[in-house]
């Protein structure tokens, strides 16, 4: 898994990935109570905000940690927004994206690299 | 120096980062949002008793003969006639009528008010107050006192009068909006049946430097936990009750701020309340817009700022609160329209994030409250 100093994280499986909030990311927000995520087939450039998770107090920006094409979205969480706190990191995952340019992973955090940068917090 | 150096502690602080409370700037001080979860002390509160530092907020005493006077020329309200042991809800305007405030206003004694206002307008109310006092013949024979040595609790929720019962029975004979002066933990307490969540509760003010004796004695009841700003906002927006810098300012009118409770029908007959022309002229039906109740039947919550469409997609108004509603389980808002899209059960649309989604305008409030109102007759 690696991560984004805007607190996502993806899970590459050749080239295609799992994306999704940290555990930090989910904890800091608080209960989510609705979390919009994106079409199918959208297009995504690294950063564009592509989903929305809404906590009582307040809704923020998903930004996609990878450019590529979104093949499948978690629309469980349309009816249990609650996942993202349970398992943020896992069965709260927000979208499955195809990616188009597998060389920006390297640009991304492994896990003790984001555990160093949340220290820094 | 960092933002966060400039901003005012209430004398809570400590207490607030040992619950673990996360801190955020609010009205220039250091407040907690929340402890365990905004979620989580809804519901409590609801159910149960929150306990909230709102000690940001503004006191203050006005007395004398003249006090009376003084507050009718501020304000909307006939306080001639607000009964020694009463509170009333009350507004501050502008030579235009323009709301700049809202307050509670208590009667404990026969010539002495205790005033409580917003954090973000304390200077500048205590000012206006202070100057009308000192130009003004009704000032004549009137004290005015900011009490920046009292801190404020809210005792709120259903279970709210069990907690006081222990500690002030006095003050559990009180009903929904009265006021009185009391002893506590040795101390002199001014303490009214009334807060900001629809439900029963009590409005504590009390010594700064013994209010953490009586924070910590509160929370030694297990009914009782501390509850933040987040629950606070959700609570309040449940029960209709408007946001100094969201449902009104100085750009708002009570007309059209729909506070119309807020003013005596005696203040309109004497005709001598600030702005009266455009108030009158509102009232006779030159209304333009007015704030209203809307429920979210689709879609993400709607927030403030997000655009009030008619059901044909024309853009008619404005979100100024909105949250999705705790107790509810759907997403409840407040904003303004034209009056005719203000009647209950109006088809509306709600714009968030570029798309639009169905919406109807509700009557007020939106949870029912839970008052200890004097029973009638």
């Amino acid at each position: 898994m690696k991560f984004t100093k805007d607190h996502e994280w993806v899970e590459v499986t050749g080239n295609e990935a799992f994306v999704g909030i940290t555990a930090y990311a989910a904890e800091a927000l608080g209960d989510v109570v609705f979390v919009e995520v994106p079409d199918v087939g959208k297009t995504l450039k690294k950063g564009d905000s592509f989903a929305v998770v809404e906590s009582v107090k307040a809704a923020s920006d998903v930004y996609a940690p990878v450019s590529g094409e979104v093949i499948e979205a978690n629309t469980d969480l349309s009816g249990a927004p609650e996942t993202i706190n349970a398992v943020p990191e896992a069965g709260g995952w927000i979208a499955k994206i195809k990616l188009s340019d597998v060389a920006e992973l390297d640009a991304l955090m492994d896990r003790a690299a984001y555990e160093d940068y949340l220290s820094t917090l | 120096m960092s933002d966060s150096e400039l901003l005012k502690n209430t004398p809570l602080y400590a207490q607030h980062t040992a619950l673990g409370g996360q801190m955020v700037p609010f009205a220039g001080y250091n407040m907690p949002v929340k402890y365990d979860g905004v979620l989580a002390e809804h519901k409590w509160t609801r159910a149960e008793a929150g306990l909230f530092d709102v000690s940001h907020m503004g006191q203050a005493r006005l007395h004398g003969e003249g006090a009376t006077a003084v507050l009718e020329a501020l304000t909307p309200g006939d306080f001639g006639t607000l009964a020694q042991g009463r509170q009333k809800y009350s507004l501050l305007l502008a030579e235009d009528g323009g709301i700049l405030d809202d307050w509670m206003v208590s009667r404990p004694e026969a010539e002495g008010y205790f005033l409580v206002v917003n954090a973000a307008c304390k200077d500048q109310d205590f000012d206006i107050i202070a100057d009308f006092i000192a130009n003004d013949e009704a000032g004549a024979d009137v004290e005015f006192e900011v009490l920046t040595d009292r801190a404020l609790l809210a005792l709120q929720g259903p279970k709210a009068k069990d907690v006081m019962k222990e500690l002030c029975p006095a003050a559990c004979e009180m009903y929904f909006m009265d006021c009185g002066t009391f002893q506590l933990l040795g101390e002199v307490a001014y303490i009214s049946r009334s807060g900001y969540t629809g439900e029963d509760g009590f409005e504590i003010s009390f010594p700064a430097d013994r209010v953490g004796d009586l924070w910590a004695e509160l929370l030694s009841n297990p009914i009782v936990k501390p509850i933040g700003l987040g629950a606070r906002d959700s609570l309040r927006l449940e029960a209709g009750m408007p946001l100094y810098g969201h449902e009104m300012d100085a750009g708002y009118t009570l007309a059209e701020a729909n506070l119309g409770f807020a003013m005596n029908k005696s203040r309109l007959t004497r005709g001598d309340i600030r702005g009266i022309d455009r108030l009158k002229a509102q009232l006779d039906g030159g209304l333009t817009r007015v704030r209203v109740a809307l429920r979210v039947l689709e879609g993400p919550p709607a927030r403030e700022g997000a655009k009030i469409l008619s059901a044909d997609g024309a853009e008619i108004g404005v979100v100024t609160s909105g949250v999705p509603s705790p107790s509810l389980g759907y997403s409840i808002a407040m904003g303004f329209v034209p009056p005719s899209s203000s009647a209950v059960g109006t088809a509306l649309k709600l714009e968030t994030r570029g798309k639009s989604y169905a919406a109807e305008v509700v009557a007020l409030p939106f949870v029912a409250n839970g008052y200890h109102r004097k029973p009638k007759g």
